[in-house]
C-alpha cells in the first residue's frame, strides 16, 4: 500500500481495508469453489485457464471503438484475475509501485479545477463502450458507483460514499495530491480495486481530473456544501 | 386485440411507476415490484410468446419445414421444460448449447435457413423483431413453473461450466472490469439499479429465472444472449459473437448456479 499521511482520517483507506478483508473471505470461498470441481473435470486448472483465454480471444469481435485488443490483459489485470483480486503481497507491492511511478502529476503543480465542470463529468456514465462515438469525450462515471453530492440520490454503491470528502479532510496540498493520484490511478493505492484507472488509461484528461478533485474538495462543491 | 394500445398502456403505467418519489427511499426494485403487481394479469412478453408459438408451428425457411421436430434436449418436439435443462451437451452437434445456439441448429438443419441470416441481426430494434427472439420467448415460456435442472454430468458440460466461471472473473478492457466487478458482492447498485451477486445462490436464482424478459424501458422482449451482450458493452469489452462458446460457457455458469429454483420467465424488467 502506498503510505498515506498518518494524521488523515481516511474513510477510503478504511473502506479498502474492509473491502480487502471481505474480498479475502470471498476469495477463500471462491478458491474452494474454483479448484474443487475442476478436479472432477478431465482437464487441469492450467488447461482450463489456457482454454478460457483461447475462447475469449476467439469469440469476441471488434465493434465500434471496442476492439478485440482490449481482451489482452496487462500484468495487473492478469494478476488480479488469477488471484481473484487478492494477489500475494510481493506481487501486489511490486505492481502497485509500478503503477504509482507511472502517475503523471500536473506540470503546473495545481490539482484543483472547476467543481461545476467536475459535477457534470461525475454525472456522465458514458465513454469507451462500443456504442460511444470515438470523438465523444468520456464521462467520469462517478455517480455510477459513489455517493457524492447530497442532492443526487441516484448513486451507486460499488465504491464508498464520497459525501463530505473535502469537509472531513480539508484542502491541504497533500490531500489535493492524494485525490488527484487516486482518480488518476486508483490501482496505485489498491492494486485490484474495482475503480478504473482514469488517468493512466487515458479515459480522462489532466484538466478533467482536476475538475473532479475540485468537486471532491472545494468547500463550495455540493459534495461539501450541504 | 389491439396490441399497440395495450403496449402503450403498459408504458404509461411503467412511466407512472418510475416517477413516484418513493424511489428515493430505496432502489428501483421496489417500484418495479409494484409495477409487476399492477400488471400481474399479463406481461407484454406474452405477445412474443404467441408470435414464437406461431413461428414454431408454421412451415418456414427454404425447406418449408416447421420447428416442431426440433430437439431441445428432451427429444424431438418436446418444448415443455426444455429451457430449464439448458445449456446441455448435444451429441449431434458435439457441443454444449444454450437456447439460442440450439434454435440456430434447428433453424439451419430443419428449415434450411443459413446461419448468417440468423446471426447477422439477432436482437430486436425499431420496427424489427427477429424470429429467433420470438422463438426464445415461446420456448422459455414453456418452462415456466419448472424447476431448473442443469446437468454437469457430461465432461463437456463440466468444462463449459469451468470456463464460464473463469470468464466471469476475467478482468480486461480499458476499465479493468470483469463480470465479478459488479456481480460478486451483495446488495450493490449502479445508480439505482440493483445488481445480482452471482456468488450468492439466492441472487443468482432470482436473476437467472427471470430472464429472458420484457424490458419496459425499451418496450421490447430481450433474450438472454441480449442480456449478456449488453453487459459486455457496459463492461467496455468488444462484442461477444452471438451464441458463441464464450457466451454459452458463461450462461452455463449462471444457469447451474440457479439450479433448484423454479423458472419464472419470461420476466419483466425496468
Amino acid at each position: 500500500m502506498m503510505q498515506e499521511s498518518s494524521g488523515e482520517t481516511n474513510m477510503i483507506a478504511k473502506w479498502d481495508m474492509k473491502a480487502q478483508m471481505a474480498a479475502g473471505v470471498v476469495m477463500a470461498l471462491s478458491w474452494i469453489f474454483l479448484t474443487a470441481p475442476a478436479q472432477a473435470a478431465d482437464k487441469t486448472d492450467a488447461e482450463l485457464d489456457a482454454e478460457t483465454v483461447t475462447i475469449v480471444k476467439r469469440d469476441f469481435r471488434d465493434k465500434g471503438i471496442a476492439k478485440i485488443e482490449r481482451l489482452n490483459q496487462d500484468d495487473l489485470q492478469a494478476l488480479c484475475t488469477k488471484y481473484l483480486d487478492n494477489p500475494p503481497r510481493k506481487d501486489q507491492e511490486r505492481l502497485q509501485t509500478e503503477q504509482e511511478k507511472a502517475i503523471k502529476w500536473p506540470a503546473d503543480g495545481k490539482y484543483m479545477g472547476d467543481w461545476k465542470a467536475g459535477e457534470k463529468l461525475a454525472q456522465s456514465g458514458s465513454g469507451m463502450t462500443w456504442s460511444d462515438k470515438p470523438e465523444a469525450p468520456a464521462g467520469g462515471n462517478c455517480y455510477n458507483c459513489h455517493q457524492l453530492s447530497a442532492k443526487e440520490i441516484a448513486y451507486g454503491t460499488i465504491g464508498p460514499s464520497l459525501l463530505h470528502f473535502g469537509k472531513t479532510r480539508g484542502t491541504s496540498e497533500e490531500v489535493q495530491r492524494y485525490a488527484y493520484g487516486r482518480i488518476y490511478n486508483a490501482k496505485a493505492f489498491n492494486l485490484c480495486t474495482n475503480m478504473p484507472r482514469f488517468g493512466h488509461i487515458g479515459i480522462l484528461t489532466e484538466a478533467q481530473i482536476k475538475d473532479l478533485v475540485a468537486l471532491l474538495l472545494d468547500p463550495e462543491s455540493p459534495v461539501n456544501k450541504d | 386485440m389491439n396490441t399497440s394500445i395495450l403496449k402503450g398502456a403498459f408504458l404509461v403505467l411503467a412511466f407512472a411507476a418510475f416517477v413516484t418519489p418513493a424511489w428515493a427511499e430505496g432502489s428501483a426494485s421496489g417500484e418495479i415490484a409494484k409495477y409487476r403487481e399492477m400488471i400481474s394479469d399479463g406481461n407484454p412478453a406474452e405477445f412474443d410468446e404467441m408470435r414464437g408459438e406461431e413461428l414454431w408451428k408454421k412451415p418456414g425457411g427454404p425447406n418449408h419445414a416447421s420447428m416442431e421436430k426440433c430437439d431441445l434436449g428432451k427429444g424431438a418436439g418436446v418444448v415443455k421444460g426444455a429451457y430449464a435443462e439448458l445449456p446441455r451437451y448435444f451429441s449431434d452437434t458435439q457441443r454444449v448449447q444454450d437456447m439460442e445456439s440450439r434454435l440456430i441448429t434447428c433453424m439451419t438443419t430443419l428449415q434450411g435457413t443459413p446461419e448468417k441470416d440468423i446471426t447477422a441481426k439477432p436482437f430486436g430494434g425499431d420496427n424489427y423483431k427477429p424470429e429467433i427472439e420470438s422463438l426464445v420467448a415461446y420456448v422459455v415460456g414453456q418452462s415456466k413453473g419448472v424447476k431448473m435442472n442443469v446437468s454437469l454430468k457430461h465432461p463437456k458440460e463440466k468444462e463449459a461450466f469451468e470456463i464460464g466461471k473463469r470468464v466471469f472473473f476475467y478482468r480486461a478492457g480499458p476499465y479493468d472490469f470483469a463480470c465479478s466487478t459488479c456481480h460478486s458482492q451483495d446488495k450493490l447498485r449502479i445508480r439505482m439499479q440493483d445488481l445480482p451477486n452471482f456468488n450468492n445462490i439466492k441472487d443468482a436464482q432470482a436473476a437467472y429465472t427471470t430472464w429472458p424478459a420484457y424490458r419496459v424501458s425499451q418496450g421490447m422482449f430481450r433474450s438472454f444472449q441480449w442480456r449478456l451482450n449488453d453487459c459486455f458493452r457496459q463492461q467496455r469489452f468488444p462484442e461477444p459473437k452471438y451464441a458463441s462458446d464464450v457466451t454459452i460457457a458463461l450462461t452455463m455458469f449462471m444457469a447451474k448456479s440457479a439450479n433448484e429454483a423454479v423458472y419464472a420467465g419470461p420476466g419483466l424488467k425496468r
